[in-house]
């Protein structure tokens, strides 16, 4: 180690002139730093070319507010990098960068989401609505022209290479972009490759011949003006919609019907009978979500019964979890008993299994007509461990305590070792019963030491998705309720069933109850550090 | 479960009353309570060696044995499970390691270093981690839809995207778990490499790295299993069979009681865990200590 001239430049860093910096700079150099330089250097270039290359791709989608992001944090990312200072942030940033994008974020996106009314028929633009609405009524036009159509490719994007059947002009569109003269290679006066594009070949159009018969170009920027389409990748010809939209008066009229549809501004098209046109578009509802969720019956009924359910099955769980792993850990204590092993190692076996797997399996054992317990153990019986309201619950937390007790033994063993065994003879010598220095000398001993892990149990058991949603599926269902939940649901698995199955996904509804979920576990969160100081070593 | 009453056993010892008092209503609650643990796992034992493949014909324990669900599950094009494994293997051991050197990175500056926003920093992380990652799935997957419109890469069914989704957490409870086994590596350590010359990159990769080897382990292994078991923002984010971790894969292999290839789902599910259960087995000891430390099952 000879590089001593240069290390007091990193912690300290006191004003230097450039000479000296350059001067620090050799010393670095010829004590061996030059390994480390070269790998950082290496890295930000990784990290800036990355960066590049994402800057490039947005500008092309004219991303301008992610873009600007990017290169922000780029920039800041190599200023940190370069400094001489700086030396904590070199070692939280890659941290911090993952946190604020994938959980911060992520939440504030959550909070946004329940403002609106994202979900099924509601997930896109007014325009992405507008064009969608009029591709699904799009007729044939009687006696419209014929266009030679070739079907071409880029990245997975089919697009439609069209010669004008009057002028034999080439033009190109997508399903999102409408047609576009280019320079195309033209064959007995039918436009058929162009660059940049492939050009897909007959059993190409074949074998994707659903996409291509999907494939619905618009003609001009106007929706109004119809769209190509292709049934065999040859011949195209000109739809246009039964849907006529009115930009200046901002109504849809069906031209088959002479209905007239306006924006109700809930995100829709409706006529004056009330008929939706769907698919609409995203608009902010501001905190209908929450009104809805807090005072529509078919909806608060459930939210409010799955919540206290939270509640019970979180606390019971703890509760069972931690004492039958007590009263193992204890059992344990005892010196003369043989086989120790031999039990701990059976008895961690649930632990170390990987959870989802004996959530299923219990599903399976549990099965009402097929499974073991009732056909083998029971012999026959029709008990539905799974379907019966009260009997599932009971069923959720028996296999939450086989999937917790063997951690609670674990931690109380460790705990209990940590007691010192004067305790004990202590408590004889006064003449204290062995369950009264259990009770008034050991117990609280342990407490100390694993509330924290309590508390931690209780907020993972709060929101044990896996659990619930591998063995009963929430089920039973509730019955005359809005939203599919159940009677053993989770405030979490209600909020992923309401987000991602069913007919109807409600996104803005299934973010709104994430944000009321959040409130209730940041209260009890700051409840709990008050109660037990957890952060109070922090200096 | 209480140790059941037919408690008189023959057990050959003389002074039998004395006995029982001391130890062997012990072994008596240990045996009850090791064949409450044990039971399932030897129930998906039998099923995974039982050829037929479905539910009732599983409930007679060990009537046959063959290894056909397993040469079936591994070998049917319909069931992609070796994919699965491998993409469990990719996305839970890339996620565990990055994880694990991202905390520890961070670790060691809120240990060894004194800056603003430190306190505020350490407690952000913890009260963050409260709320739950898979709560934003709603978020996450439309952030991913937009991602996968510009960067395909790293978008909707990639192990890219989820594995950066999972890396997100990196800075959370493991992070205060390993800062707390960082407090204790004596400071004087680091003061004397550093007049020797050593700068504070030195340090950390030469000398802290190999003494918080052991919390490094645990924190390893704790998010390798909690990844592996990850199911709500796998089945959101990953959509082809082909690219979906096992979780996924198997769940769906039995998510219709009636129609469940119930033997072929136990063999996948003996595959899945044979590993994790040997390391899990092997580093127990460590874990024990580890998580008194602090950490949870999750």
């Amino acid at each position: 180690m000879t590089d001593t001239l240069s290390t007091a430049t990193d912690e300290k860093a006191p004003p230097q002139t450039p000479r000296q910096r350059s001067a620090a700079r050799m010393a670095d150099a010829a004590g061996g730093r030059l390994r480390w330089l070269v790998l950082k250097i290496v890295m930000l270039a990784i990290v800036d070319a990355v960066a590049l290359y994402a800057v490039f791709v947005l500008f092309l989608h004219n991303e301008w507010l992610v873009l600007t992001l990017v290169t922000a944090v780029t920039i800041l990312v190599n200023w940190i990098y370069f400094s001489r200072k700086q030396i904590p942030a070199k070692y939280l940033t890659p941290g911090i960068i993952l946190l604020v994008v994938f959980q911060i974020f992520t939440l504030s996106y959550t909070a946004y989401i329940g403002l609106t009314n994202y979900g099924t028929g509601h997930n896109g633009s007014k325009d992405q609505a507008i064009a969608s609405l009029m591709r699904s009524s799009l007729v044939r036009v009687e006696d419209s022209p014929t266009f030679d159509v070739t079907v071409v490719e880029r990245v997975g994007e089919l697009g439609l290479l069209v010669t004008d059947p009057t002028d034999g002009e080439a033009s190109l569109g997508t399903n999102l972009k409408p047609l576009e003269p280019v320079d195309a290679t033209m064959e007995g006066g039918k436009a058929v490759a162009v660059d940049g594009w492939t050009t897909l070949t007959f059993a190409d159009v074949l074998a994707r011949s659903n996409e291509v018969e999907e494939l619905a170009v618009p003609y001009t920027d106007d929706p109004n003006d119809g769209a190509i389409r292709t049934q065999d990748g040859q011949k195209g010809y000109l739809y246009t919609s039964t849907l006529v939209y009115d930009a200046s008066a901002d109504t849809m009229t069906d031209t088959t019907t002479g209905t007239v549809y306006t924006d109700d501004g809930e995100g829709a098209f409706t006529s004056e009978s009330g008929e939706q046109l769907l698919p609409g578009w995203q608009v902010f509802v501001g905190f209908d979500n929450f009104v809805r969720a807090l005072t529509d019956t078919t909806i608060r009924g459930p939210l409010l019964a799955v919540t206290a359910w939270t509640f019970v099955f979180a606390i019971v769980s703890v509760a069972t979890t931690f004492f039958l792993g007590l009263l193992l850990a204890m059992l344990f204590q005892n010196t003369r008993m043989r086989f120790k092993n031999g039990y701990r190692i059976m008895l961690i076996l649930p632990y170390a299994f990987p959870a989802f797997l004996s959530a299923l399996i219990w599903a399976g054992m549990m099965n009402k007509s097929f499974g073991f317990i009732n056909q083998v153990l029971l012999g026959g019986a029709e008990i539905g461990w799974l379907t019966d309201p009260w009997i599932a619950k009971f069923s959720v937390l028996l296999v939450n305590l086989w999937l917790g007790f063997p951690y609670m033994f674990l931690v109380c063993m460790g705990a209990l070792q940590g007691i010192p065994e004067e305790v004990n003879e202590a408590g004889v010598m006064d003449g204290a019963s062995p369950w009264q220095i259990f009770r008034r000398i050991k117990l609280p001993l342990l407490l100390v030491t694993v509330t924290p892990l309590l508390i931690a149990s209780f907020a993972f058991n709060f929101n044990n998705f896996n659990l619930i949603y591998m063995l009963t599926g929430g089920g039973p269902r509730f019955e005359d309720t809005a939203i599919p939940a159940g009677h053993t649901d989770l405030l979490i698995s209600m909020v992923y069933k309401v987000a991602f199955t069913g007919q109807n996904r409600d996104y803005g509804l299934a973010s709104a109850f994430t944000i009321l979920i959040f409130i209730v576990v940041a209260v009890i969160a700051v409840i709990s550090f008050r109660k037990t100081k957890a952060l109070e070593e922090l200096n | 479960m209480a140790p059941s009453p037919r408690a008189e056993r023959p057990v050959r010892r003389r002074p039998f009353g004395k006995w029982f008092a001391d130890t062997g209503w012990r072994h008596l609650v240990a045996i009850v309570v090791s064949a409450f643990a044990i039971f399932p796992l030897l129930y998906v034992l039998s099923a995974s060696l039982n050829p037929s493949g479905t539910l009732t014909g599983t409930n007679q324990l060990f009537s046959a044995v063959g290894i056909d669900s397993y040469v079936r599950i591994l070998t049917d094009p319909q069931i992609p499970y070796p994919q699965w494994f491998l993409n469990t293997m990719i996305v839970a051991l890339i996620t565990g390691f990055t994880m694990v050197f991202i905390g520890a990175l961070a670790a060691y500056a809120f240990s060894r270093m004194r800056f603003t926003g430190r306190r505020v920093g350490l407690i952000t992380i913890v009260v963050v981690q409260m709320f739950p990652q898979m709560l934003a799935v709603v978020a996450i997957f439309l952030m991913f839809s937009s991602i996968s419109d510009w960067f395909p890469a790293i978008g909707l069914n990639t192990l890219s995207g989820l594995i950066l989704i999972y890396l997100g957490g990196a800075l959370g409870v493991n992070t205060y778990l390993m800062y707390g086994f960082f407090n204790t590596i004596p400071k004087e350590l680091d003061e004397a490499a550093k007049i020797d010359g050593a700068g504070h990159a030195r340090i950390f990769f030469t000398i802290i790295l190999r003494l918080v080897a052991p919390i490094l382990a645990v924190v390893g292994l704790l998010s390798f299993i909690g990844i592996v078991n990850e199911y709500m923002i796998a089945s959101v984010l990953l959509i082809d069979p082909d690219k979906q971790t096992l979780v996924v894969g198997l769940t769906k292999l039995v998510s219709n009681p009636r129609y469940a290839d119930w033997s072929g789902f136990a063999a996948g599910a003996v595959m899945a865990a044979i590993p994790v259960v040997i390391v899990f087995l092997l580093l127990q000891r460590y874990i024990v200590g580890g998580l008194t430390a602090g950490a949870t099952k999750g």
